[in-house]
Parts: structure tokens; sequence; C-alpha cells
């Protein structure tokens, strides 16, 4: 036991070695997974908040479907998606003349489909509370309906950041997709949660600590701007 | 003072009179207004007055075409009403103000109306000064208290001169020294040749306001009189019972 404890402990000092020796190695991989994730953020907010928004607001055949699609989809398991991305981006899949299987670009496309429901669904519910309040008036003032969709998307920017940091913070923690479709190869496409699943299994605690810490830094941080994203949009609805 | 392109907009669209011809709104089975006749053709304040539940605010409504009229007809001169026009605007008794500063808000509502960005400084300088806003122009609008709130709600109908404001019991949500505020907007706004159509069921503010006066009772017209007679001597049982005190909601 005492001795196990003694492994830990030398593990940590030297997670922390690696860490504030800026590790080119452990930089290099961090470097990769927040390209991926903030690319792949940034994409699905092009897409959810707008998508988000229509279905909010606009009435048209089908819209339920997808309503429903887009909430069963929040809780996509990752490694489904990896699988699905993988058999479309397969030599032989559909967009395999794209030759993009194990890049970053397939990691980007794949935590896009993870992460679009979620930001879209959030986006859904706040235009639809917003709407409650805002519709009436804004109708009144002879906005027309293309105008009270940006208008609200503005006015409620505090609340979808909340959906957009949550998006993130499940594409930077998530392991199964980028797997399959990234194939964490070093150098190449190992990103933070790859590599720990890898050297935990190599043996190298090390490393996989140093980035587990790293990990949970991140996502400490995440947590925190969306605490203050629900705060600004509480003093801002206040 | 005089805003060229707005003011040649507005020019061109001749508002009065309001003609409603046997108007009725039903909902869910229901008659809320019917049988509405009614004119209006004084450029000056007409008070819609009733009990709650009168269909005052339907009325109000319908004239800025925010109602699909069940039958009978509503127009502005020829115009059938749409929230699109800008020689009319459209006052709640909450204003839902939206999150930016003072002077945004104002912006916000000429850029919904094609407005040469020029004018705008002008346009909204002189909405604030006249709302008494000018101090308050950068601050957020959600912070403001209710009296100026409305305020903002009024230069928010103002800044684009139009030639009718609608306002639905503007002073509803009021503390005395703010209704007296709005009263004086109003009656500043008329005096420059704005049409006004506001509703209330605060007799006071009827009396200190009022042209004429509509008077409604379980969605129909009682009667359309001048303000004066119509506090001296009403020609309906119901209005006198009004004045008296003993008409309350909807009995």
């Amino acid at each position: 036991m005492v001795l196990v404890l003694n492994d830990f402990s030398h593990a940590f000092s030297k997670a922390f070695q690696l860490i504030f020796q800026l590790d080119p190695a452990l930089i290099e991989i961090i470097g990769l997974s927040l390209r991926v994730s903030i690319t792949a953020v940034f994409i699905a907010s092009l897409i959810g908040l707008p998508l988000g928004a229509a279905l909010a607001l606009y009435k048209f055949h089908g819209r339920g479907i997808i309503v429903a699609l887009l909430n069963a989809f929040m809780g996509l398991p990752p490694v489904v998606v990896g699988l699905v991305v993988y058999l479309l981006l397969s030599r032989s899949g559909p967009l395999g003349v794209l030759g993009l299987l194990f890049t970053p670009t397939a990691m980007i496309i794949a935590q896009v489909c993870l992460i679009t429901p979620i930001i879209a669904a959030l986006t859904r519910q706040t235009i639809l509370d917003a709407n409650v309040e805002y519709h009436e008036q804004l109708r009144a003032l002879g906005a027309k309906a293309s105008r009270m969709m940006k208008t609200l998307l503005w006015e409620t920017r505090f609340s979808l950041m909340t959906g957009v940091f949550a998006g993130f913070g499940r594409a930077i923690a998530e392991v199964g997709a980028v797997l399959i479709v990234g194939g964490n190869i070093n150098h190449a496409t190992r990103v933070m949660t790859t590599a720990i699943a890898l050297e935990t299994r190599k043996g190298d605690i090390e490393l996989a600590l140093a980035l587990g810490i790293i990990l949970i830094t991140i996502s400490l941080i995440v947590t925190s701007l969306v605490m203050s994203a629900k705060h600004a949009a509480y003093q801002y609805h206040s | 003072m005089l805003h060229t392109n707005i003011i040649a907009n507005m020019n061109e669209v001749n508002a009065l009179p309001l003609q409603v011809n046997n108007l009725q709104i039903t909902k869910n089975g229901n008659a809320l207004l019917s049988d509405v006749m009614l004119s209006i053709e004084s450029n000056d304040v007409t008070v819609i007055l009733g009990p709650n539940g009168a269909g005052k605010s339907l009325l109000l409504r319908s004239a800025h075409g925010l109602e699909t009229l069940s039958k009978g007809s509503l127009q502005w001169n020829t115009h059938t009403p749409q929230p699109q026009h800008s020689w009319r605007a459209y006052i709640f008794q909450k204003p839902v103000l939206l999150r930016r500063s003072v002077r945004a808000n104002l912006e916000y509502v000429l850029s919904l109306h094609n407005i040469n960005k020029a004018e705008y400084t002008s346009l909204i300088d002189t909405a604030l000064e006249h709302t008494g806003l000018s101090q308050l122009a950068d601050r957020n609008a959600r912070v403001l208290s209710g009296g100026e709130q409305q305020r903002l709600n009024i230069a928010r109908a103002w800044v684009l001169q139009p030639k009718v404001i609608l306002l639905d019991e503007p002073t509803a949500e009021l503390d005395p020294n703010g209704t007296a505020a709005i009263e004086r907007l109003i009656k500043t706004i008329a005096q420059q040749g704005t049409k006004i159509i506001m509703s209330t069921h605060d007799l006071g503010q009827a009396h200190r306001l009022a042209n004429d006066i509509v008077f409604l009772h379980q969605g129909k017209l009682v009667e359309h009189t001048p303000a004066k007679s119509f506090f001296e001597q009403p020609q309906s049982k119901m209005a006198q019972d009004f004045i008296a005190g003993k008409l309350l909601n909807g009995d």
C-alpha cells in the first residue's frame, strides 16, 4: 500500500514537472485538442444557433420530427458517431475520395456531429422562452420574421453562450469518436483524451496524469465561463 | 426640427379618419368585440374607456393590425393597418425593451423602417430631448426605472414621428409621478399634431386627457361622445354607472 502511494505521488510530481517544463510532446497534444474542439464548436455554432432559432420561430412540415431527432441526438454515444463518420470517410465510403480519414479534419467533423444537436436544442429552448416575452413587442414595432430571429439571437447571447460552452466541454472531453476517426496517430491526430487512454495502457502514468490534470483544468475554466455567462444572462434579465 | 425624408413620407399618408365598420372579433367561440361601428376624425386625444374585459385592448390592437378580424372592417382612411406601417406606433402597457443602450433601442426602431442613416442622430436626439432621456442615452435600457422605461417606450414610438400613436393603458403600472410625466408627454405629442388613441380604466386620466371618449362595455360600443358631454351628461345608463363607480369588472 505504501509502495502504491509512493508511486502515485511520484507520478504526480513527474506530471507537474512535465507541465511546468512545457514538455513539447504535451504542448503538441494540448494544442491539437484545442484546435480540433474550438474549430468544431465554431462550426457547430454556425449551424446550431440559426437552426435552433429557426426551429423555435418558424412553423413548417417536419419540424416536430427534427426537434425530436435533435433531442435524441443530444445524448448520442460518441463511439457511434465515430463509427458513422468512419464509414462515411473510409476509402470505400461515399466521402472516401476526400481522403480525410485519420486527419484532424475527420475529428472535427465527428465532433461537429456530436455537439451541433446540443447547441441547436439549447438554442431552440432559449429562443422559445425569449419569444414569449419579445414576440408581440417586436411585431408591433414592425419587425419581420427574419429580423426577429436575429434580434432574439442577439438579445439572448449570454444564455446562448452557456450552450456553446457546454458543447465545447463535451467535445474536448470525448474519446470514442476522435479515436475511431482520428486513429490516435502520434504527431498527427493524438489529442488529450486518446493520449490518456493510450499512455495509461502503456504504463506511462506520468504523461497520462499530466494530460488529465490539464483536461480537468480546462473543464474547470469552461465550467466557470458557463457560470459567468449564466450570471451575466441573469443580470441582464433582471 | 423637421426631418425631410420622414416628413415627406408622412405627408403622403392620410391616416384619418379611422373607420370601424361592424367589427367583430371572436375567440374560442366567444365574441370579444361585436358590432363595433366607429368613426374617429378629429386629430387629438381619443380615450377608450371601460372596465376590464370591455375589449379596449382588442380594439386598439386591431387598429394596429395585430388582430385578425372575424367580421367587419377597420381602416385608416384607405389603409388596412399592418404593424409594419411607420406612420403609426403602438405602445404596450408594459414595455419590452431591448438589452442595449437607450440610444440603441431607438436606433433599432429606425433600422426596422428603412430610414436614412444620416437622419438617425437628429431623430434620436429629438426624441430623447422630448422625453427627458438625453442624460440616460448611454444607459442600459433594462436598468431604467419603471417610469423611465415607459418614457423610452414612448420615445421609441415618437422617434418615427408618426401620424398616429396608439397606447394601451400606458400608465397602469406607474406611480403618480410617473403617470403625470407620461400624461404631460401625451399632451405634448398631441399638440404637435400626432393623433393619440389610448385606453384607460382611470376616469381621472380620461378627464385630464380626452377630447372624445369611446366607451366600451362587454365587447360592445356603448357610446362615442365628446369628453365634456360624456362626463357631464352621459347618454347611456352604463356610462352613468361607470362614472358613478358602480360598474365593476365586466359586471
